[in-house]
Order: structure tokens, then C-alpha cells, then sequence
């Protein structure tokens, strides 16, 4: 992708292999609260860009489906508030994505038989839609949600060592990385390119489009699932306002800043976006109630709204652009479309080349 | 970009098929409308009186949902601009009303504000409402309208792109309202003139601002946007564009000045709304993701830019919310709970059947 072929691999096992030893160099605040927050957001935002890079389908669903996730694993395991169930964790792990998943490919069968903006829009009710779910049915999402939440062996007590956790949430990346880009390469993948591209071509070669978007629907979804279960974990808690339309949107800014139409940005996205959350706050001149340090979503708003007036490809993209200057001769902003048209154009060369 | 389903791309081999599983869909529909009406007649008979003010709710938020909603479709339906920040407009515009009704028209009554009712001294004139509403109005119809030349006058035509940049704004605005007029949820006042309810036939006692300003203004709107959409020649050119763009350019028209105009309509009715849906219900942040998710659920039933889809989808979506919130109880379960569930499948419904809507038409 950014690197081509052999490169890709040698690019992505050294910068695995930084990550592995983040947590000897970075202090334990800075590998929990920046690193492994931007790789369980990267998780949730990869699930955004695979839809919208490979299928052509940027959805708003992937926040609720992971809160669905969340709130199945909360309610399935002990935990203060909500049904409390009390599964062991790894039981509850497998009901909360086999949940979540299973309402990911409900939601594709509607929304696949749209497209375009039209999909955008009905992924973002079904995701708001979720959210005023659980805000109402207390009796799932507790009285301001569910609290000290059982987790498995795995991740330890993140609270006094954040390592368990990071570096389960580091394999689970790479995992969903090399996963998603193997995905994209199978004759499934290829074929979801292909209808990206060219729907009406497809579906006179006999595909069945719908059926293919909504599989590909139900996968994204459980790569949503995945990172909901990783944001349970990490936050230790779940509640409705975590999954808010915010929340929806900064997994949107996130994929959108690392750049929609190549997986890494998402995790390229998510580390900017852990990074200013933490920081900004310090950096942030005072402008009477306008901006400050109370002003986040001011300042990540307008990041976001920079990017998406500059680069379409997001930061991803601008680094591409960059390096191709002249092989790519890019009009001020191309379409959306003509973005993925790019990405498209950039493919086969990289599964050719593997 | 165009629809799922234009018949001429599927094969034909698949028609059969498709065909019958429509109609069964169709079939479970049915069934399920006609269940809910008969459930509806039962409890309605159940409390007739209760059943009129239900439903009176429904219709009044139907309203609202409406004016909201038909300015979403409209600036859909002529330029494929989403607008996502149409929400953070309909909050604005509440919060710019009640700043200066509280500013401007702040009449203490007796007892020097040291009253501990609060509130009950204070009166209002009739303009201490009209004056704020139609300000408000046109200050979010001029954003409306500045929005569209700064931020997306240069991109026509990229709809993603679009609609990232107006979320991106909606994040700004919704931080900024925050900022400015707190987390505290407010509502503008009604003049102290008017009454608080109307009595109606059968003994039934009715919301006044509700059921005859709310009710009133959208039926005006309704009226009104029909005459401007099929009677004016500004009207025509909208039509125009909805079908053809290019065409319309072409032929020597200023589809600059039409897409500003209909934007500035669009914006002047999510401001519109805003004031009456801050008298109406309340003006809190949440409130702008409540009405873009209103307004979306609104033109996803009725079809994007359609006008007539707009009023049928407000009204299902705003029935379909008041009967749910009160009469999802059977026997001793209490599902009201639940309610944003039918919503769900309201929505779920409509596109099974019709993916583009009930109005819709292809891109």
C-alpha cells in the first residue's frame, strides 16, 4: 500500500516490532491512554475504511455495532449494573460478537440495497437508533451505564499494568490488518472492488451485489464487534453516551483524517486523534469561551474539517499525493469517487506484486 | 450512483425470484399494519379522550418534524447536499431566539425578581415571541447561505465530501452552542397572552401552542412550499433542477442563485423550526442530533426531495413516536421502553419495500 510487496510486509514487521517495545519506552500513561486507545480505535475505524475502500460503502453504523458489542459483553459478564449475567469472559466474548455480528448483517441486508450517500445516511440512523436504544432500556445499559466489568486472564488489571492489555490489543490490530487486506485479496475481495467500481458490470456477470455488500457489511462488523469488545476492555465500563453520535462521528474523523481509502490511515487516524485529544488541550490558546482547553470537539472539528477540505485521501492520502506528485496528476481535490478510483488503480498493482 | 434496483441492470433471470419475495414481504407488512391498526382501535376505544390528545401529539410533532424535514429534502432534492449540520441549524436558531427574548424582552413583573417562583412574574408581549422568531430566522437563513457559498459552492457534486465537511461543522456548532448557552436545557417562553390550552369537541383539552401555532405554522408551510414549488418560476427552475441540472444551466438560468435561494429556504426552516421546537419541547445540547436524526428518518420514508414524502414520512414517523410512547403496554409489561424500536422498524420497513423511499426516485 504505502510500500508495495515485500516492502509492505518488512514495513509492517518493523513498525510491530516499535510498537512491541513501546511499553520498555513510553511511560504506562502514554502506552495506556495514547497507544492502546489509538489501536482499539484503529480496530474500529479499519472496520469504516475496509467498507469504504474496498466496497465503495462509507457506513456510520460501525459506533453502533460495537456499542452493541459492548453492551452484549457487559450484560453477558459480571459486572455492576445492566443484566449481569455472569458468564465467564470468553463465553461472553464469543455470544457478544456472534450478537453483534449477527445484527451487522441484519443491517447490511437494508442498508446494502442502497448506496452512495443514501447508505451513509441510513448507517448513521441505525447507528443514532442504537444509541437511544440503550439510552432508554436502562435495564441493559444500567443507570449511566455498566460499570466494573469481569475481564478475562488475558488483559490482567490494565489499571495497575497496562501491558496484558496493550499488547493483546497490538496482536488483535495487526490481526484485523493482515486479515482485512488477506480479505481483500480472496475472490470474495476482489469481487467487492469490482462492484465498487462498476455495480451495473457486476451484476450483468451474474453477481449478486446485495447479497456481496451485505457479506462484506457483516464482516466489517465483526471487525466492530472485535473493537467494541477492546473499548469494554480498555474502559473497563460502557455507556450509552460512549456510543453516542459523537462517538460516531470521531471514528468517522478518525478514518477520514488517516484517509478512507487505505487501512492503515485508520490507525494512522487513530493515533492523531489519541495524540490531540491528550494534547491539544495544553496547546490550546485561549480565546475567551470560544476556544480553550474545554474546546476539544472545537479543535477536532476543525482538524477534521481542514482535512476534508484539503485531502479527501486524508493524512494517508496527502502522503501519497506527496510521493506521486508526478505519476498522479491529482485536480485540487478530487471526488470522492475518483479518490477511490485511485486507490482502485493502486491495488492490483500491490496484490501483484505479493 | 444510481438506485439498487433500476430494472434494467438486473438480469433477468433474477426478476422472478425477486418479484416473489417482494410480494411476501409485502404480505408480512400488511399483516403487521393491519395488527397495529386493530391494536390502535382497541386501546383507543379503551380511552377515547386519551386516544384524541395521543394522537394531537403525534400530529403536532408531526408538524414540527415537518418543518425541520422539508427543509433537509429541499436542499436534497435540488443540489444532492446533505446537510448534516441541518440539526446544529434547528438548535441554533432556538438558542439565537431565546438569547434575545431573555435579552430584549425580559419584563420583570412585581416583586423585584425576589420571588421564589422564578419564572411566573416574568411576562411576555406578543412580540417578545414574533420578534426573536423572525430574527432568528433569517440569521440562520444567512448562515445557511454562507455555508453553502464558503464550503460547498466549489464541490457540487461530490456528496461524500460534502457531507463530511457539513458534519465537520455540526461538530464545530454543537461544541460552540455548548460553550456559549450551557448544558442546561431551556425554552423559550409563549406570550403570556396567549392561553395555555383550547378545550375541544368531546371534552378534550389541547396544548394551544401545540396543537394551533405548531399545527398552523406547518400546515402554512406546507401550503406555502407546494405554491412556491409548483406555481412560481422560481419553483420551476427547482423542478427543473431536480430532474437536470446541467440542463438547466444550459438553458441560461443561474443555478448559483437557485442553489443559494433554495438553501436559504432550507436554512430558514431548520431556524423555523428551531424557535418553535425550542417553545415546543426544549433547546438542549442533543437536541440538533435529535432533529438531523428526525429529519433523516423523516426523508429516508418519504424519499429524498420529495416535498409530499416529507409530510407523509413526519407524519408516520411522529404518530408512530406518540402512540409508541403510550401505548406499548400490554397487560402488566410495560414495553414503552422500547419505543425507538418501531421507529427502527418503521424505517427497516419502508426501505425493505422501498429502498428509496415512498417518494423517492433515483439519483
Amino acid at each position: 500500500m504505502i510500500a508495495h510487496g515485500r516492502n509492505a510486509w518488512l514495513l509492517l514487521a518493523a513498525v510491530v516490532l516499535v510498537a512491541a517495545l513501546a511499553p520498555f519506552v513510553f511511560s504506562e500513561f502514554f502506552v495506556s491512554v495514547i497507544l492502546t486507545k489509538a489501536l482499539w480505535l484503529g480496530v474500529a475505524a479499519a472496520s469504516l475504511t475496509f467498507l469504504s475502500a474496498y466496497g465503495g460503502m462509507v457506513s456510520l453504523a460501525q459506533v453502533g455495532i460495537y456499542g452493541v458489542a459492548g453492551m452484549a459483553y457487559a450484560n453477558l459478564v459480571l459486572a455492576d449494573g445492566g443484566n449481569a449475567a455472569a458468564w465467564a469472559p470468553w463465553p461472553a466474548v464469543l455470544g457478544a460478537l456472534l450478537i453483534a455480528t449477527a445484527v451487522g448483517l441484519g443491517f447490511g441486508a437494508i442498508a446494502s440495497r442502497s448506496e452512495g450517500i443514501y447508505f451513509l445516511m441510513i448507517t448513521l440512523a441505525f447507528s443514532v437508533l442504537i444509541f437511544y436504544f440503550f439510552s432508554q432500556v436502562t435495564s441493559l445499559s444500567g443507570f449511566g451505564g455498566v460499570n466494573n466489568l469481569d475481564l478475562p486472564g488475558l488483559v490482567g488489571e490494565p489499571v495497575q499494568d497496562p501491558a496484558p492489555l496493550y499488547y493483546t490489543t497490538l496482536v488483535v490490530s495487526v490481526l484485523v490488518f493482515v486479515g482485512l487486506r488477506y480479505a481483500s485479496r480472496t475472490p470474495f475481495g476482489l469481487a467487492l472492488q469490482g462492484l465498487r467500481d462498476e455495480p451495473a458490470r457486476m451484476r450483468a456477470l451474474g453477481f449478486d451485489v446485495t447479497r456481496h455488500r451485505m457479506l462484506a457489511f457483516g464482516l466489517a462488523a465483526f471487525v466492530a464487534a472485535i473493537a467494541g469488545l477492546l473499548s469494554v476492555w480498555y474502559n473497563r465500563r460502557i455507556s450509552p453516551g460512549s456510543i453516542n453520535l459523537a462517538q460516531t462521528i470521531d471514528v468517522l474523523i478518525i478514518a477520514v483524517v488517516g484517509g478512507l481509502y487505505r487501512l492503515e490511515g485508520a490507525w494512522v487516524g487513530a493515533l492523531v486523534y489519541a495524540l490531540l485529544d491528550n494534547y491539544s488541550r495544553e496547546y490550546t490558546p485561549e480565546i475567551g469561551n470560544v476556544l480553550g482547553p474545554g474546546r476539544f470537539n472545537t479543535v477536532i472539528g476543525i482538524v477534521f474539517l481542514v482535512i476534508v477540505l484539503l485531502s479527501p485521501g486524508g493524512l494517508v492520502g496527502l502522503w501519497e499525493s506527496g510521493r506521486e506528485r508526478l505519476a498522479r496528476r491529482r485536480p485540487g481535490g478530487g471526488s470522492p469517487r475518483n479518490a477511490v478510483g485511485a486507490g482502485s488503480e493502486g491495488d492490483p498493482a500491490t496484490s501483484g506484486a505479493n | 450512483m444510481d438506485s439498487a434496483g433500476p430494472a434494467g441492470t438486473i438480469p433477468e433471470t433474477e426478476l422472478p425470484a425477486g418479484a416473489e419475495r417482494w410480494s411476501a414481504q409485502r404480505v408480512v407488512l400488511s399483516a403487521l399494519a393491519v395488527l397495529v391498526v386493530i391494536w390502535l382501535l382497541v386501546k383507543g376505544a379503551d380511552d377515547p379522550r386519551k386516544f384524541a390528545v395521543v394522537s394531537l401529539n403525534g400530529l403536532t410533532l408531526a408538524a414540527l418534524f415537518f418543518v425541520v424535514a422539508s427543509g433537509f429534502t429541499l436542499i436534497f432534492g435540488l443540489m444532492r447536499v446533505v446537510n448534516m449540520a441541518h440539526g446544529s441549524l434547528y438548535l441554533l436558531g432556538g438558542y439565537l431566539a431565546l438569547e434575545m427574548q431573555d435579552r430584549w424582552f425580559k419584563e420583570e413583573g412585581g416583586g423585584l425578581g425576589l420571588s421564589l417562583s422564578g419564572n411566573d412574574e416574568t411576562s411576555y408581549s406578543l412580540l417578545a415571541w414574533v420578534v426573536p422568531l423572525l430574527l432568528a430566522t433569517a440569521i440562520i437563513g444567512v448562515i445557511g447561505v454562507l455555508i453553502q457559498q464558503v464550503f460547498l459552492r466549489w464541490n457540487q457534486g461530490q456528496d461524500l465530501r460534502q457531507a463530511l465537511i457539513t458534519i465537520a461543522l455540526s461538530v464545530i456548532f454543537a461544541d460552540q452552542m455548548l460553550a456559549a448557552f450551557g448544558g442546561i436545557s431551556k425554552d423559550i417562553k409563549t406570550p403570556t397572552d396567549w392561553p395555555t390550552s383550547i378545550n375541544l369537541p368531546g371534552d378534550v383539552r389541547f396544548g394551544f401552542f401545540r396543537g394551533v401555532v405548531v399545527l398552523g405554522a406547518a400546515l402554512l408551510i406546507g401550503a406555502g412550499l407546494y405554491l412556491l414549488i409548483k406555481k412560481t418560476r422560481f419553483g420551476k427552475i427547482v423542478r427543473a433542477g431536480v430532474d437536470d441540472r446541467d440542463m438547466v444551466s444550459a438553458l441560461g438560468i443561474n443555478v448559483q442563485l437557485v442553489f443559494a435561494g433554495a438553501f436559504l429556504i432550507g436554512a430558514l426552516l431548520a431556524g423555523f423550526g428551531g424557535v418553535l421546537g425550542g417553545t415546543m419541547i426544549a433547546l438542549a445540547p442533543g437536541e440538533d442530533t435529535s432533529f438531523l436524526l428526525s429529519s433523516l428518518i423523516v426523508v429516508i420514508i418519504g424519499g429524498m426531495g420529495s416535498l409530499g414524502g416529507a409530510a407523509i414520512g413526519a407524519l408516520a414517523l411522529g404518530l408512530v413516536d406518540a402512540y409508541a410512547d403510550v401505548y406499548l403496554v400490554f397487560g402488566d409489561t410495560d414495553l414503552t421502553n422500547y419505543s425507538i424500536l418501531l421507529t427502527f422498524a418503521l424505517l427497516v420497513g419502508v426501505l425493505a419495500v422501498r429502498p428509496l423511499g415512498l417518494f423517492g426516485r433515483p439519483a
